[in-house]
């Protein structure tokens, strides 16, 4: 595809930097590795097989094209601007996770590596994971916090069933970072033969590139659907941002359309002045896990903890685009609590018959609260992720229900 | 002459520990492993994520940090040990974000400041240099890069260009204090650096024994000894030093007279 000069869709520069983020912050055992994974990428990108293949997958396994939802009970519950849900929620295995596993197993097959591992936080990502390895008879490892292990039994299950290795990480805050940690650990030791999954547009380029383009389906099939449906581009796109990797990719193709307006969803957890998982509103610039971004930390850049009610956005990072796209201006990042993504959690639920995961009840939480000032002429994209069965017991028991 | 030119001009192998900055009583460590022989002292410095390390350093840099260590901390630390061994090359080791938090020259500056010679960043490779390389070599501070049995021969000039001090081959492609490399492997890997550069190269990752350390010294400038100090900083807690002391001795005199054994 090619793209007007000045674009915003051109980026990571050849070094893999969006402005000052990204890049390649590894430990130099990784950085032949990274360099061979680029060679490789841009040969799939040239190689038509490669699109053929991932294409054909992602209509007969994953179940492409997820519909675009015209939500009339919430449309008319709000009194404002049409929602429309992108029903990602509806691919095998729950969420636009599927993607992108799809993408890199096949990049895996290419550059001949036998075995895969992964880091997860809800397990989505270790679920798509282990099943993308199930599909290929690849062995497979997933790395998971032991928290999460706890709080998210049944994915862990899921997991174990598709034949993976779900290892528990007991160190620091045993969640989503220190999974990410062990995941680089045993990648720096097991170079030769294995392949690392990374489940979102973070690490070390070219992971945020082309986990971005992966996932830019999401946003390519919106705009055909949004087109068709409509006659015209939609005036606001609303995605949850945890990572930010189904974000980025409602999000990009529509990174140039100027009459787009662009929201991303953080999480701020009990609210940004206690624990939250907001890494631009309550962040800075800094490194950690292979790419430049904003970060959760202290004055002497220690990463602190990350809080949030949805495990899959409890990460003290996010997205180096996504960095990039609030430094210029182009996104607008929005944070929402627990409580406003509980709250939307059981409205979705009640008046569309969608539960949605607990990641995409954030950007449903903002899209209710800006819906309303907006005219009844006006078009919201609400990127619904994921579906929330994994979530049901943490909702029970912020509920105060036992199952 | 830098403080590592003298070290490394001497005429035998120099034995080059590693300790984390805010675990245990670490003056009193310090001054333990000078006390017992050693050559050049890394301090690591300790930060949340310690993603190259394996479940000995991890854990001190937990240790360090509930401890309430900061950088100003760790710089203390430094410029105190600057004064009582004006001599003995100090590196500070660890991760690209505390290094580069307040900005580059900041950090550079401070190095100098306190006395540091060196500084090891595990996560900015050679195609990152413009994080932190510059400032240091502004401010006189020697950047130490680091060489892995993964650095293929095309990359090497790039991982070369800007390095001082010393070139650190890491000799298990993995991460600290559990696995040790084949001797073969280490041997040809040290004569392939050696080739490539004048830098003094000193090899380190799962060296636990004098008995290792000499194997390894018979080939190498130096020899990089971490996690079994912190292994014995994790047992004596503030009453280590002794400990590290004798450790140390025992280290030493394997690593120096190695390759006098050998000739």
């Amino acid at each position: 595809m090619t793209h007007a000069p000045n674009s915003l869709r051109t980026g990571p520069d050849e070094r893999g930097h969006f402005g000052q983020f990204g890049g390649r912050y590894v430990a130099e055992t990784l950085m032949p590795l990274i360099l061979d994974l680029e060679r490789h990428y841009r040969a799939a990108q040239a190689d038509p097989a490669f699109k053929a293949e991932f294409d054909y997958l992602l209509k007969h396994y994953v179940g492409r094209p997820s519909p675009l939802w015209l939500a009339e009970r919430l449309t008319a519950n709000l009194g404002g601007a049409k929602i429309y849900l992108k029903r990602e929620d509806l691919n095998h295995t729950g969420a636009h996770k599927i993607n992108n596993c799809i993408g890199q197993i096949l990049l895996a097959k290419r550059m001949g590596k036998q075995k895969i591992i992964a880091e997860t936080g809800a397990g989505q990502h270790g679920v798509a994971t282990a099943t993308v390895a199930a599909l290929f008879g690849l062995p497979c490892t997933i790395f998971m916090g032991a928290v999460d292990v706890a709080r998210q039994q049944p994915n862990v299950f899921r997991m174990k069933l598709l034949g993976a290795e779900v290892v528990a990480v007991e160190s620091g805050a045993k969640t989503l970072k220190d999974a990410m940690n062990e995941a680089l650990r045993h990648w720096v030791a097991n170079v030769h033969d294995t392949f690392y999954i990374i489940g979102t547009v973070a690490g070390p380029h070219p992971y945020p590139e082309l986990v971005r383009d992966f996932q830019s389906v999401i946003g390519d099939e919106a705009r055909a659907q949004i087109l068709e449906a409509e006659g015209r581009l939609p005036d606001m796109l609303i995605a949850p941002v945890g990572g930010g990797s189904n974000a980025i990719g409602l999000f990009h193709p529509f990174l140039d359309d100027e009459g787009v307006e662009i929201v991303g969803v953080e999480a701020a957890g009990e609210g940004l002045d206690g624990k939250h998982a907001a890494s631009l509103a309550g962040g800075r610039p800094g490194i950690l896990h292979g790419n430049k971004t904003y970060l959760l930390q202290d004055e002497d850049g220690q990463i602190t903890e990350a809080h949030s009610i949805s495990a899959g956005l409890d990460y003290p990072g996010i997205g180096p685009e996504h960095s990039w796209l609030h430094d210029i201006g182009r996104v607008r990042y929005e944070p929402v609590t627990d409580d406003e993504a509980l709250a939307s959690f059981q409205k979705l639920t009640k008046l569309e018959g969608i539960i949605p995961a607990l990641e995409s009840a954030h950007a449903i939480a903002a899209a209710e609260r800006i819906a309303p000032t907006l005219g009844k002429d006006k078009v919201i994209i609400v990127n619904c992720s994921g579906r929330g069965d994994k979530d049901i017991f943490t909702v029970a028991d912020a509920l105060g229900v036992e199952l | 002459m830098t403080r590592f030119a003298t070290t490394f001009a001497k005429p035998r192998p120099a034995l080059v520990t590693f300790i984390t900055a805010g675990d245990g009583d670490t003056g009193a460590i310090l001054d333990a492993l000078v006390a017992g022989g050693a050559d050049v002292i890394e301090l690591g410095m300790p930060f949340t994520d310690p993603m190259a390390d394996g479940p000995a350093i991890q854990a001190a840099n937990l240790r360090a940090l509930a401890k309430g260590t900061t950088t100003a901390t760790i710089f203390a630390i430094a410029a105190a040990f600057r004064q009582r061994h004006p001599n003995v090359p100090l590196v500070l080791m660890g991760y690209a974000n505390p290094m580069t938090i307040r900005g580059a020259d900041w950090f550079a500056a401070e190095c100098a400041k306190a006395g540091v010679d060196g500084v090891i960043c595990v996560d900015i490779p050679s195609e990152e240099d413009a994080e932190l390389g510059p400032s240091l070599r502004a401010a006189g501070v020697d950047l130490i890069r680091l060489a892995t049995p993964t650095t293929d021969a095309a990359r090497l000039p790039d991982v070369l260009n800007g390095a001082g001090g010393f070139l650190y081959y890491v000799s298990v492609a993995g991460i600290t204090g559990l696995q040790q490399a084949a001797q073969a492997s280490i041997e040809d890997a040290v004569a392939r650096l050696k080739a490539a550069t004048d830098l003094p190269v000193a090899v380190g990752f799962g060296i636990r024994t004098p008995e290792q350390a000499a194997q390894i010294a018979k080939v190498a400038d130096g020899v990089v000894v971490g996690s079994a100090f912190i292994d014995i900083i994790a047992e004596h807690g503030d009453a280590a030093a002794p400990y590290v002391e004798a450790f140390t001795r025992t280290l030493a005199d394997a690593i120096h007279g190695a390759k006098e054994i050998a000739a």
